[in-house]
């Protein structure tokens, strides 16, 4: 294209060694390229998700026997809150759009930049104020938040606690994960190179797309919802206060009106990685490129109306929670549509389990349970009777650690040698795999069985017949911990000594994998064109090619 | 599609900086949605408690300033007449005639402003705000009828400043000549913006003064 000549004289140098206006520490904190700026997101966001889960260690630790193992009934109640709101707030909603979507979303549509990058720089600015201040939250007077991560009225207009502040916290990184939607729709718009038509984009751009939209449409409506608790506690406007006419039931609507679509923007960055990781390791094209790619609008747009579901017990009405719950059961569908789709494409595949496939591997399996465990509490009657307790853990667990995060494990083996230019030890990687795998399950799954049998959710004390589960599940967090610990001591190591890595380790098709590893400042030497489909094989054309002639 | 790439064209452009006006503008109305779904909670709060308390609204609802409701409603549609014309004058080279429009945008919003402090400072003279002597005689539907009315006139307030202080920005980059007939939409987004602020007052009005 024309300005290939812009990008020529920096095509040489990757982009951690341009020699840019700034220098040292300043070259990435006033950074507007997207690939720095999606190292500095990595980066905070791993100091959040080792934290959060240090306090989920802790909480396990303190259910390893009934009644007071190592904390106050207030401590636990804070503990949970922060874990809540540090794991959902700061990792698992811009976790993969943030990291892995500025980093490759430029690249896998063929563009220098995003539309905005000093807008996308003063995203990042707005998540590290985010999480600063729910961090200041703690010090502050008043104590730790022991609402939940939910703010749920009109406890959290009551307690005494430093609520606003971490409410406004949550506002804040709203205020950033709109401006990343925004950013990423338009850029997907007006920046895809010659010849990327929409349905020649990479499913993890299609899926990005529809969590954008989800970013822009839901997030707003959470956002005047956290500040109407912040006037509440400030002034008493009594929107949501019972004793002055309120109705707290509102809140719950307009609090998952937003929260629920969050969940899909949790999870279809995930299935977008997948779709990624599947054709490349099984050397096939995707099976399904559009229905997959529909899919994702489709979970977008019915995610959208299916918030009552979180409130099946709170006194809604009848006919309401039979709508609800026949949508929640119809937004099962475009999800099973990629689950089978993905495993078409296995079929015949020739699969290499490399540690990212593995990983891929266990999402598939951990997903299908947390899916389906999803629908016995989308049924009014089996909702009624395990709301509130671990099954919803259990459930809420499978789905977005074993979704979210276990594919945000995978993303980082897929992409690191693109990213950092080196390889880790792809044994150690494996190794690390089965652990986290192993210790997932023990953790997670004795979760249902209590759940079923009646241990409530967010109590630090239980009945002794409890025990034996929250016994094992303790265990199975230290077998997670450990395996995390693994795969990160492995990653860093790779980052120190690990051999350089080709452009294409992988043998993947799409366009990330044709450009230098790490990349230039400017991604391309020229604005490529393309002129098929994204996952087509070099191997499979030729082999097609033959076969005609 | 890829008209960017051609409109990037033959200039040498420092990295990272290209322009594309249309890429813009469809950046400005994402965030217009956000800002509308941003008042949606409060219209859908406003819609439960109205059918909650029909008969408490109606009587709240007479104790607005209907008169200075309207006047402010006057204003606000003027000053987005007024906006328009600024536009239109840059695009047609008239830079002066651009800024004195903006200039009477600007003095409208401030007026607004003005009026709506005195119509808030009336109803806390007469006790009438949360947790206020005279609220706190009323009956619930009352009460909440005065929350929204202050969480969402106070909220639109303050869009008309963040308004102002974007037309305020953009009048100094027309200024530096920064914004010219070829380079101007910025200018248009602080229109458009304010537009927005402009179609909320016009939910808002009738919803508080008007429906009795």
């Amino acid at each position: 294209m024309a300005n290939g000549t812009i990008a020529a004289p920096a095509a040489e140098v990757d982009f951690y060694h341009v020699k840019g206006r700034h220098k040292g520490l300043l070259s990435w904190l006033l950074t507007t390229d997207h690939k720095r700026i999606g190292i500095m997101y990595l980066t905070v966001m791993s100091v959040f998700f080792l934290t959060a889960m240090t306090f989920g260690v802790l909480m396990r630790l303190e259910m390893l026997s009934p009644g007071e193992t190592i904390m106050s009934a207030q401590t636990y109640n804070s503990l949970f809150t922060l874990h809540g709101v540090i794991m959902i707030f700061l990792f698992i909603i811009p976790g993969i759009p943030a990291v892995f979507g500025n980093f490759f979303l430029p690249i896998q549509i063929g563009a220098m930049d995003v539309q905005f990058p000093r807008l996308n720089l003063l995203s990042w600015y707005l998540y590290i104020i985010g999480g600063a201040l729910a961090i200041f939250s703690l010090f502050g007077g008043g104590g730790w938040v022991d609402t939940g991560w939910t703010f749920y009225v009109p406890y959290s207009v009551r307690t005494t606690t430093n609520v606003s502040l971490s409410v406004f916290a949550a506002f804040v990184l709203g205020f950033s994960s709109i401006l990343t939607g925004l950013n990423f729709i338009t850029t997907i718009h007006r920046l895809r190179c010659p010849g990327m038509t929409f349905f020649r984009m990479p499913l993890f751009i299609w899926s990005i797309y529809a969590t954008s939209w989800i970013q822009v449409l839901a997030t707003p409506v959470v956002g005047i919802t956290l500040v109407l608790i912040i006037l509440e506690r400030a002034f008493g406007i009594g929107v949501f206060d019972p004793t002055l006419g309120g109705d707290p039931i509102l809140y719950q609507h307009l609090f998952w009106i937003y929260s629920h679509p969050a969940v899909y923007i949790m999870i279809l960055p995930a299935m977008g990685v997948v779709s990624e990781i599947i054709p490349t390791f099984a050397r096939k094209p995707i099976f399904g490129y559009v229905p997959i790619a529909i899919s994702s609008l489709a979970i977008a747009l019915v995610g959208y109306l299916v918030w009552g579901h979180h409130m099946f017990s709170s006194g809604i009405s009848d006919t309401s929670r039979v709508i609800f719950s026949l949508l929640t059961f119809i937004v099962a569908l475009p999800s099973g549509i990629k689950v089978f789709n993905w495993v078409a494409t296995l079929y015949k595949g020739s699969i290499e389990m490399t540690a990212p496939m593995l990983y891929a591997m266990l999402f598939l399996f951990i997903f299908s349970i947390g899916g389906l465990t999803g629908l016995v509490l989308g049924a009014l009657n089996t909702d009624l009777h395990v709301t509130d307790t671990y099954f919803v853990v259990a459930h809420f667990h499978y789905v977005m650690f074993g979704g979210m995060g276990i594919i945000f494990f995978a993303s980082i083996h897929y992409w690191f040698p693109k990213m950092f230019g080196k390889m880790y030890n792809e044994k150690m990687a494996k190794v690390a795999a089965y652990i986290i795998g192993i210790g997932f399950n023990t953790l997670y799954f004795p979760m249902f069985i209590m759940g079923y049998m009646g241990m409530p959710r967010r109590y630090y004390d239980y009945l002794p017949e409890f025990q034996v589960y929250h016994l094992i599940s303790t265990v199975g967090s230290w077998i997670l911990v450990s395996g995390i610990l693994i795969m990160v001591a492995n990653l860093l190591s790779g980052l120190r000594n690990g051999s350089k890595a080709p452009s294409n380790p992988w043998g993947g098709t799409t366009l990330e994998w044709t450009v230098p590893s790490p990349p230039p400042l400017l991604n391309f030497d020229q604005i490529p064109t393309v002129d098929h489909g994204p996952y087509e094989h070099p191997e499979i054309a030729k082999r097609k090619e033959i076969k005609d002639e | 599609m890829s008209d960017h790439t051609n409109a990037a064209a033959g200039e040498v452009q420092e990295i990272h900086m290209h322009r594309d006006d249309f890429g813009s503008k469809m950046g400005m109305w994402l965030f217009l949605f956000t800002e509308i779904l941003l008042f949606g909670g409060l219209f859908i709060l406003y819609a439960s408690y109205r059918f909650i308390y029909p008969d408490a609204f109606v009587v709240a609802a007479a104790e607005l300033d209907l008169f200075m409701g309207g006047i402010n409603t006057v204003i606000l549609l003027t000053s987005s007449l007024t906006v328009v014309l600024g536009i239109v004058a840059l695009q047609k080279g008239h830079k002066k005639l651009s800024l004195s429009m903006l200039w009477i945008t600007v003095a409208f919003g401030l007026l607004f402003l003005v009026n709506k402090y005195f119509e808030w400072g009336a109803k806390f003279h007469h006790g009438i705000y949360p947790k206020g002597p005279a609220l706190q005689e009323m009956s619930e539907g009352e009460v909440m009828y005065f929350g929204l009315y202050y969480v969402m006139t106070g909220l639109h307030g303050l869009h008309i400043v963040v308004g102002l202080i974007f037309i305020g920005f953009v009048m100094w980059q027309i200024k530096k000549d920064v914004l010219t007939r070829t380079n101007f939409q910025r200018l248009e987004n602080a229109g458009l913006y304010w537009h927005l602020v402009d179609i909320i007052w016009i939910f808002l009005f009738p919803l508080f003064y008007l429906i009795h």
